[in-house]
């Protein structure tokens, strides 16, 4: 176990009929830090998560959580990992409260700490509320609460923001910083790559059960010497004035905005803004969709 | 709060808070009792209906037998009427001395029994008029019988089938409930052990079992179903136990094997209606065919009525728990064996 590294994965593999789900995947996490697991549908990132949580065994590789093997299911290292699933797994019928409450005691914690996480992740007002009357994101913030009831050192959490409105998923947000803040260390997967930009301090991006690349998003992105994207009002320069611009790879006109493609920004903004010509202007820098692109050939579809 | 506990007390409140489960619980059997109660409670007080016309000191001594029920009418020729359109088994007219009886040619066991009751109430009378002392004596006294009203084995019985239902359908939709929607696995990455779990599903299903007891008894005592407990009833508590443990791992079993509610909903039905009415729980078994006894005896809802019967109504003590003990425990012991091979943490 390298110092500092939460978990140490190596080369695993995990095979379900004629597919390998997970197909030769290596990853450090160190303490601390929140690590992403990136990746559309079936990349098999659940798998991978499931793993390490020691709920499956690998067919090949090894996992090393804590320095300790988490299969066959090892009592030393569940106190010390919370789990959120990918379904909401409550007991039926309890309020929100109740089920912070069972989930503590079944790791023989004082159950004030639960009734604590209910107001991290801001559903105190909702205490006494049923599990089955919570809206979409009051369950995956109260699924979360669950998995920190016991206040474990390292949070798994599979798909939380799956299935929720903007609003919920910006609110989720602020839960996951919040518990980052508290000095955890956070494992997630998601198949939405604007957020792990947002949230991660590295990701490791995944398709048909292997890791494509891994590193913090920004290097993943600069990494990837695409284009950046100017855009500006129509009409205040003419389409062949944009193409001429030095720097310009490609210009466009969506009949909106004009659109310039260019791997010197500095250069052609300072262009357009010796012209007056930077009404409306919006600048995209390459994202990990482009990345994901770059990696795989074809379009991000979660 | 132990995770032993607090399981206990998150599944008592689901339970609790789900109104369906609490119909099913406490509800029906209810009214099973009841509709039962109601219908073979009639039965027993069957006296025969005669249409009668006149008085006398025959009719007196007749109405003392306890057998009959009069019902007067004006004339002979109605009675006889009624007779013939077969509303009432017999007819008897009193005309100072002269007694005329008629009764119907279809129902011969009950126009039997009207004559022979109202001859030798006549002859009663006669002897006495006679002033001779009888030539022969009849000492006859009632002896307590086995067979008992309607309501002294439709309680036990019905409690043994309310228990074994709601012991079956509790565990089993606990466990495919949890299982579904992953409380098991998540239970599974916390340090409680296989054990706690089960034993704090089976303490439920005990606690369970223990109100469905209360509930029913009160019932039944009620002056409405008028049930008379014997004196040893309170044998009837390690009873329960024992035959909720032996559900409770057939509800286990159940629950391993279905892979959602409405399997184990059916699954459920199919064991235990057939296992009610091969048991007994319904009606009495000593008519059945003899196969069909033998067939029961293998059941643990048979063992677990018996048993009830015994020490609830019968009056009976300890030892008539230990067959029904013996056979609950070993019943126990196979299908708790089977459902350990069936169990699951989730869904593969």
């Amino acid at each position: 176990m390298s110092k500092g590294s939460t978990i140490v994965a190596d080369g695993l593999r995990k095979r379900y009929g004629d597919l390998w789900a997970v197909d030769g995947v290596s990853f450090t996490v160190g303490e601390g830090e929140f690590f992403g697991i990136l990746g559309p549908n079936g990349a098999g990132k659940t798998t991978t998560l499931e793993i390490i949580e020691g709920l499956r065994k690998p067919d090949e590789g090894s996992v090393r959580l804590f320095g300790e093997n988490p299969w066959p299911r090892n009592p030393k290292l569940l106190p010390r990992i919370g789990v959120q699933l990918q379904a909401s797994s409550f007991f039926e019928k309890l309020t929100a409260r109740e089920q912070l409450e069972t989930f503590a005691s079944l790791y023989g914690v004082s159950t004030a700490t639960a009734v604590d996480m209910l107001e991290l992740v801001g559903l105190s007002d909702k205490a006494n509320t049923r599990e089955n009357k919570l809206s979409g994101g009051q369950r995956q913030r109260l699924s979360i609460a669950c998995a920190l009831a016991h206040d474990p050192d390292i949070v798994f959490l599979d798909e939380p923001t799956a299935a929720l409105d903007p609003q919920a998923r910006r609110n989720l947000w602020d839960v996951l910083r919040a518990i980052k803040a508290r000095g955890k260390t956070i494992v997630y997967t998601t198949h939405y790559l604007d957020e792990a930009e947002i949230l991660c301090d590295r990701t490791a991006i995944m398709d048909k059960g292997k890791i494509l690349a891994m590193d913090a998003p920004a290097t993943l992105v600069r990494g990837l010497d695409a284009p950046t994207h100017v855009l500006i009002e129509r009409g205040v320069l003419a389409l062949e004035e944009a193409r001429a611009i030095a720097g310009v790879e490609e210009a466009g006109d969506d009949g909106v905005s004009l659109r310039l493609s260019t791997r010197k920004p500095a250069m052609v903004l300072s262009t357009l803004a010796e012209r007056g010509a930077l009404e409306g202007l919006q600048v995209r820098g390459a994202t990990l969709e482009d990345v994901f692109l770059e990696l795989t050939g074809r379009e991000y579809r979660a | 709060m132990t995770a032993f506990r607090s399981l206990s007390v998150a599944m008592f409140k689901g339970f609790f808070r789900e109104r369906v489960a609490l119909f099913f619980t406490f509800l029906m059997p209810l009214m099973f009792l009841v509709i039962f109660g109601l219908i073979f409670g009639s039965s027993s007080s069957n006296k025969t209906k005669i249409d009668v016309v006149g008085d006398g000191p025959v009719l007196t001594a007749l109405n003392n037998t306890g057998i009959v029920d009069f019902q007067h009418v004006d004339s002979f020729d109605k009675a006889i009427a009624a007779v013939k359109n077969g509303d009432v088994p017999a007819a008897i007219s009193v005309q100072g001395n002269k007694i005329e009886l008629r009764y119907a040619a279809s129902d011969r066991v009950q126009a039997g029994t009207v004559q022979a009751v109202i001859s030798s109430v006549v002859d009663h009378v006669n002897l006495a008029a006679s002033g001779k002392p009888p030539a022969v004596t009849l000492d006859s006294q009632q002896v307590e019988d086995s067979s008992l009203t309607a309501i002294q084995f439709l309680t036990p019985g019905i409690l043994s089938w309310g228990l074994a239902t709601s012991a079956i359908f509790g565990s089993a939709l606990t466990l495919v409930n949890w299982r579904k929607k992953q409380v098991l696995r998540r239970i599974r990455l916390s340090p409680v052990s296989t054990g706690t779990v089960i034993s704090s599903r089976l303490l439920v299903t005990i606690g369970t079992t223990v109100l469905q007891a209360i509930l029913f008894i009160a019932v039944a005592m009620t002056p409405v179903f008028g049930l008379q407990l014997a004196g040893q009833w309170w044998l009837a508590l390690p009873l329960l136990i024992i035959g909720s443990l032996s559900f409770f791992s057939i509800g286990v079993l159940v629950g391993s094997i279905a892979k959602s509610e409405e399997a184990a909903t059916g699954i459920t039905n199919v064991i235990v209606l057939p296992m009610a009415f091969l048991s007994g729980t319904f009606f009495p078994l000593q008519n059945a065919p003899q196969w069909l006894q033998t067939v029961s005896e293998v059941l643990p809802l048979r063992h677990l009525n018996d048993g009830m019967v015994d020490v609830l109504v019968r009056g009976k003590g300890v030892e008539a728990l230990v067959t029904p003990t013996a056979v609950l425990l070993a019943f126990t012991v196979v299908v708790a064996f089977a459902a350990s091979r069936f169990f699951s943490w989730e869904d593969s």
